[in-house]
């Protein structure tokens, strides 16, 4: 009974999952020769290039800033959400969740207009007359893009942590001489740590891999890896590069996880993902 | 011997949503006492305490701590630790670490943290669980380790909310035995708060009974059972047997029919009162010898005596514990001291 429920499933993940995998990597392992194809792992000595090494390296970078600034902004938010001196919590998330009802590459869209040279940005500039700025097609446009994307990512699971942990945990702590600095770094903070693993996890894992952010607020033909392996299968065509640059990434993705589930392992708490 | 006074609540009230957790609590708590407050479920145990502990505002009233008020020193000032009514045991922190919390919060040495940890384990009887998860332990063996984790800490006063409650009638009476020498050993002052009389009884210096937010008695374990200032802090202490008199005299109670002497005076002449007599002050014997007859209607054997319900002529149910035994159905007289005749002032309900 239990096995038969759960077929559809398995034929779900063999189809949509398993399959797709099992290609990308006879992909990646292969090059075409005359006649057919042959093994090989030059896919992925190419990859290892100087020039392809500079965007895993700028791509990885972008991540990780984008992930810290998520981070940064996202846990005070959350715990101001948790906290119970604040009575409109709801009016937070709702702040928080409602761009994510709106689709993802108009929101991105949206600040295109914000940041371009005669955009919103640049003309309330000149309205105080203050300098222009010009930070459409940088790194730092990827990041804005990237943080405001993936922020309620970041706050929602660290929220999730925070608001279940016991008013009497912390009243113990302070009971037991721990002033309110002490109370967050020695029970509030570890306690919360299964959230952020979680929510790092889920900023860090698409902002690495993001082709559009970087595209359209980025410029460049090669911003990101994202845009890298996009670029290999829908304009060069060399199906072989892009799946090894894809698997490449899945290693990078399971190691990340891998270190991150050895900090959760401590806790075994509540993950959302 | 009497010490000077450590805590003190004057005129204190508490309201949630304009609903009196306490109202009105005058109590005062000398150095090294050990002080009950005792009362039934909702009646502002837990919160008076963490009024004390610093966990909530009095709305009226002052919280001095030797003299000084500390009614805006916050929690982690105060020279008071607390083991809490559902422990609150820090989860992600071994059994060892939740103990050692306040230590090294004190930035004491990690010798003197191992020893007076390992002490505490020994006096709660978790030897061996330093390395345990906190959540894999029995809600028992988890109280045990909030006992721990307060009493280390050595503070002045402890307030322990209900700490035993969780724990089979052994080990209970293990720990009452170990907390009470702990306190005298080490000097802390205890504000105990339980649901049994019987360890309020056996344990304490003073009682506090408390009934719906305020002070119904404060007395030694003697005054309280022997002298209740009225029927519900008898019937708390205790069973009793409960029912309505007249006091035609001073010395002289009219109940059940029939005129008693007894050791109360200063009422007003026939005031309406309420009658209490402890069930092992009846005594059983020959119906023609007594003032109060009846016929046994149940006899229950619970140990070490007997428990009857007799049903008098007018229908009052006598509840009588004797180590004798007469039975269903008989008739018999209930014999009583005047001594054993308690007379109590009518409170409006
Ligand atoms: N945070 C709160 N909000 C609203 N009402 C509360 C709150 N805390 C306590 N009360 C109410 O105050 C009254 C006293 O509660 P308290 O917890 O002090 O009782 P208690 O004597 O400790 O009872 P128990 O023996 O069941 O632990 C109860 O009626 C309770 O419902
Ligand atoms: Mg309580």
């Amino acid at each position: 009974m239990k096995r038969l429920s759960l077929t559809p499933y398995v034929i779900w993940m063999v189809l949509f999952t398993v399959v797709p995998m099992l290609l990308v990597l006879y992909y990646a392992f292969t090059v075409p020769t005359e006649g057919g194809t042959t093994w090989s792992l030059e896919n992925f000595t190419r990859f290892f290039q100087p020039i392809y090494l500079r965007v895993f390296i700028r791509s990885l970078n972008l991540a990780v800033i984008s992930t810290l600034i998520c981070l940064l902004l996202g846990y005070p938010a959350a715990m101001i959400m948790a906290g119970n001196a604040f009575k409109r919590k709801h009016v937070i998330m709702l702040l928080f969740v409602v761009p994510m009802w709106m689709n993802f590459l108009l929101r991105t869209y949206a600040w295109l207009t914000i940041l371009e040279r005669n955009g919103f940005l640049n003309s309330l500039l000149t309205f105080f007359s203050l300098p222009r700025v010009n930070i459409l097609y940088t790194n730092g446009a990827v990041v804005l893009g990237m943080v405001y994307n993936f922020l309620p990512f970041m706050v929602l699971p660290i929220y999730s942590v925070l608001s279940k942990i016991d008013k009497g945990v912390v009243e113990a702590a302070g009971d037991l001489g721990a002033n309110p600095f002490q109370v967050f770094i020695k029970v509030i903070l570890p306690l919360s740590l299964p959230g952020v693993v979680s929510g790092i996890t889920m900023v860090f894992m698409p902002a690495m891999t993001t082709f559009v952010i970087s595209r359209l607020l980025g410029g460049g033909q090669f911003t990101l890896i994202g845009n890298l392996i996009e670029q290999q299968f829908l304009v060069v065509g060399d199906w072989g590069f892009g799946s090894a640059i894809s698997v490449v990434m899945i290693v990078v993705i399971l190691l990340s996880m891998a270190v991150m589930s050895f900090f959760e392992g401590e806790e075994k708490d509540v993950a959302l993902w | 011997m009497v010490s000077e006074i450590i805590v003190q609540l004057k005129g204190v009230s508490k309201y949630y949503d304009d609903t009196p957790a306490l109202t009105d609590v005058d109590l005062y708590i000398r150095k090294n006492e050990f002080v009950t407050l005792l009362g039934p479920s909702g009646c502002g145990k837990t919160t008076m305490l963490r009024l004390i502990g610093g966990f909530e505002k009095p709305d009226t009233g002052t919280i001095t701590f030797n003299g000084q008020d500390i009614g805006n020193v916050p929690s982690h000032k105060r020279k008071v630790n607390t083991v809490f009514q559902r422990y609150a045991l820090f989860s992600h922190l071994n059994v060892f670490e939740n103990i050692a919390f306040g230590l090294r919060i004190k930035k004491m040495k990690e010798s003197v943290i191992r020893e007076k940890v390992s002490r505490m384990l020994e006096l709660v009887n978790l030897q061996g669980y330093e390395k345990r998860d906190v959540n894999s332990l029995s809600g028992g063996q988890q109280q045990r380790v909030a006992i721990a984790r307060a009493l280390v800490n050595e503070p002045d006063v402890l307030l322990l909310d209900e700490p035993l409650a969780a724990l089979d009638l052994k080990l209970r009476k293990e720990m009452q035995h170990e907390l009470k020498n702990m306190q005298r050993q080490l000097g802390i002052t205890f504000l105990f708060v339980t649901h049994d009389q019987e360890e309020a009884l056996s344990m304490s210096d003073t009682v506090v009974v408390m009934k719906d937010g305020e002070i119904q008695q404060i007395g030694t374990p003697e005054m309280i059972y022997n002298e209740p200032v009225n029927a519900f802090v008898a019937d708390f202490i205790g069973e009793s047997n409960i029912v309505d008199g007249i006091m035609r005299q001073d010395y002289l109670v009219e109940f059940a029919g029939n005129l008693f002497e007894c050791a109360d005076s200063g009422f007003a002449r026939d005031e309406l009162v309420d009658v209490v007599i402890r069930p092992e002050d009846l005594a059983l014997m020959p119906p023609d010898q007594a003032k109060l007859k009846g016929v046994v209607r149940s006899v229950n054997f619970l140990g070490v005596h007997y428990e009857m319900i007799v049903e008098g002529a007018d229908g009052t149910e006598w509840l009588v514990h004797s180590t004798l035994m007469e039975p269903v159905g008989t008739m018999v007289g209930l014999g009583l001291e005047p001594m054993d005749i308690h007379i109590m002032k009518k409170v409006r309900a």
